[in-house]
């Protein structure tokens, strides 16, 4: 017990001289926690639009100022034929074209039907599956307004209609903070507890360190202690931090219980730290373990369930995320802070969890070997 | 009494086998200052990590006051001192946190051997609150043989601890060790520089993994079996190339501002000298010359 209090107190005197590393630890999280939330919006804005008006009627300026109205588009040109319109798009000044075809106010009025064209571009796959979405919608808001107009007379006996009202359960405004923010929180703590843990051993290797701790009488479970420990409390610290950022900056207090956020915290970076450890008993230099490191949190974080839900992925990916720590601690930070699950509602995320860090800190521990 | 005792170690490294350390055996006495001499890649470090119980030998076995390296290695863990070739302490600890550290990992305390330590200790004292990455080469040295001793080892190994070491250091580093050894300390010591040689009370000549001879270093030099000349001229190179081409040529190689050479058979001066100035070598001075280790290490590698 005394020798995994002085290497643990060893290990924060190492810390505390490095402020580099430490500068890593506290003020990285903050920054990034409150940046990148601010960056990672899902509602898109300012899609640029061109216009092909071959009709320059009222209705046609109508429609084109509703669009406008919206909000989402900002008219880049008015041009006169498509093939001039085209070339905005090639020159990447418009992502969305309207074409309002010739007589398309006379034939709407005579024939009660009228085509419009909308040509996207479809590099960025997001943007152009929601603009063609947006302006779809006030297409139609746009029917239905001039169908009121011009059948005043006989609006009531029209098709029947059905009309759907959706409320959103949990973050009834759709804040995409409150979902982003508890799942960037998880993803930075991944992050410093691994990389930490990862690095710290192979630093030993390289500056020969581990070489004197070996011929010692120390036990090989005293040294893995002796260095999980504090960056498990560093990992906490981190978290606590986090959790003040989203207070402070986006006024998210976790509905549920903290406590429990906390329960599930301890055991997760119990498993990550092991992860870390056991990557940096495989590695001989930093530069590998970083790269390995590097890895494995890059698809970690991707299939872990941040920006694409798990349940749209095909069945092999979900398989795989099943093995993603990350997508177990993004769900249940979703669950407390969200939804105010309980300890009950999370027990099964916290007993996988305990089971990946027992797997995972016993490799480390029987892979770290005194003699070569 | 024999306190280290190698019988047969034999170390390979990688796929192609490559070997480091060839069928070595040798025994150490109690409180013997023994040095293992030979050029890089001779094989020293393997050995000294297989005595240390950093590395598993191929073949052989070896022991530490009876405890054997591979069997006993937990107890051998805490009766040795190591201080490996490279300096390896936290060079972001004090000179006074590492040396608790180390003494902490060994389940004692600074104060309880300081004895032991005290003449080091003292020369880094004032330095004490100082980074260890921060001090000069020399006070290293001395902060990692302090570190290596603090938990009062039986047996010390001392793998080149004076490479990179300036000459007023390496000696004082010397004395250090003499006077540890008057504290029974068996001290296992290995070193490039054939001037160290002298200061062992015994020695073994290694290369290529193999042990060519292990004696005092007295009996090494009385053991030589020819008479060595040390030749002089104005130009070093062709006297030596015109040594080279003596038909009654032993040996003949730079050796500081001499050449040493040694004749077939009877030694013959005056013919070597009427060789040499018809070779046009001027101003030529031949004289006896004391054989020292690193002749005995040259004649043994022939």
């Amino acid at each position: 017990m005394r020798i995994i209090k002085f290497l643990f107190i060893k290990e924060f005197k190492q810390i505390f001289r490095n402020r580099a590393i430490l500068a890593v630890i506290m003020v990285m999280p903050v920054i990034q926690l409150i940046i990148l939330p601010l960056a990672a919006n899902f509602e898109i804005k300012n899609i640029n639009l061109a216009v092909v008006d071959n009709d320059r009627s009222d209705y046609s300026r109508d429609l084109i100022n509703q669009v406008i109205a919206s909000g989402y588009f900002k008219l880049r040109s008015y041009n006169d034929s498509y093939k001039q319109a085209f070339i905005q798009i090639e020159d990447d000044n418009a992502d969305l074209i309207l074409e309002i075809p010739r007589g398309f106010e006379q034939d709407l009025i005579r024939e009660n039907k009228q085509q419009l064209f909308i040509g996207v571009n479809a590099i960025n796959g997001t943007k152009a599956g929601l603009g063609a979405g947006y302006i779809n919608q006030i297409i139609q808001e746009y029917n239905n307004g001039l169908r009121n107009k011009l059948n005043v007379a006989d609006s009531f006996n029209a098709i029947p209609v059905i009309e759907i009202t959706t409320s959103n359960w949990y973050n009834p405004h759709l804040n995409y903070r409150l979902f982003m923010v508890p799942g960037i929180l998880a993803i930075l703590v991944t992050l410093v507890g691994g990389f930490l843990s990862a690095l710290n051993i192979v630093k030993e290797k390289e500056a020969g360190t581990i070489e004197q701790i070996n011929v010692s009488p120390v036990k090989k479970y005293h040294f893995i202690l002796g260095k999980l420990i504090p960056f498990w409390i560093l990992g906490n610290v981190v978290f606590t931090l986090g959790l003040l950022v989203g207070w402070v900056f986006y006024g998210i207090i976790p509905l549920g219980n903290i406590f429990v956020l906390y329960a599930f915290v301890c055991v997760y970076l119990l498993a990550i730290l092991g992860f870390g450890l056991l990557i940096s008993t495989i590695c001989d230099t930093q530069q590998q373990a970083m790269l390995i490191m590097f890895f494995f949190v890059m698809i970690f974080v991707l299939m872990g369930g941040l920006f694409t839900p798990i349940d749209s992925m095909p069945d092999w990916a979900k398989t795989a995320s099943k093995f993603n720590p990350i997508s177990y601690f993004i769900d249940v930070m979703r669950m407390v802070i969200i939804k105010g699950s309980g300890f009950k509602d999370i027990s099964k995320h916290i007993l996988i969890i305990l089971g990946f860090a027992i797997v995972l800190n016993t490799a480390a521990v029987i892979n770290y070997r005194k003699t070569s | 009494m024999e306190s280290v005792v190698v019988k047969n170690i034999t170390k390979t490294y990688g796929k192609e086998k490559k070997i480091a350390v060839d069928d070595v055996s040798f025994s150490v006495n109690k409180g013997e200052l023994f040095g293992l001499i030979g050029p890089d890649g001779a094989g020293k470090t393997s050995i000294f990590r297989v005595l240390t119980t950093l590395l598993l030998a191929d073949r052989g076995s070896a022991s530490i006051d009876g405890l054997d390296v591979v069997t006993d290695f937990k107890s051998i863990r805490n009766t040795i001192g190591y201080m490996p070739g490279r300096f390896s302490l936290y060079q972001d600890l004090t000179v006074e946190e590492n040396l608790s550290f180390f003494a902490t990992l060994f389940g004692t305390t600074i104060q309880e051997n300081y004895d032991l330590i005290k003449d080091i200790y003292i020369q880094i004292e004032p330095f004490k609150t100082r980074r260890a990455g921060k001090l000069s080469g020399g006070m290293k040295q001395k902060l990692a043989l302090c570190c290596a001793l603090i938990h009062k080892p039986n047996v010390l190994f001392l793998d080149e601890p004076t490479t990179g070491v300036d000459p007023v250091s390496r000696k004082e580093f010397w004395e250090m060790l003499k006077k540890l050894k008057e504290q029974d300390i068996t001290i296992i010591v290995s070193t490039p520089y054939m001037d160290e040689a002298n200061l062992c009370d015994r020695i073994a000549l290694i290369q290529e993994g193999k042990i060519l001879s292990i004696d005092s270093p007295k009996n090494i030099i009385d053991n030589y079996p020819d008479v060595l000349f040390a030749i002089k001229a104005d130009k070093m190179y062709p006297l030596l190339q015109a040594l080279s081409v003596y038909p009654k040529r032993l040996a003949s190689y730079a050796f500081g501002e001499f050449a040493h050479f040694s004749f077939q058979g009877k030694p013959n001066q005056p013919d070597l000298l009427q060789f040499l100035e018809n070779k046009g070598i001027k101003n030529i001075e031949i004289k006896e010359a004391a054989v020292t280790i690193e002749d005995s290490f040259i004649k043994l590698l022939s």
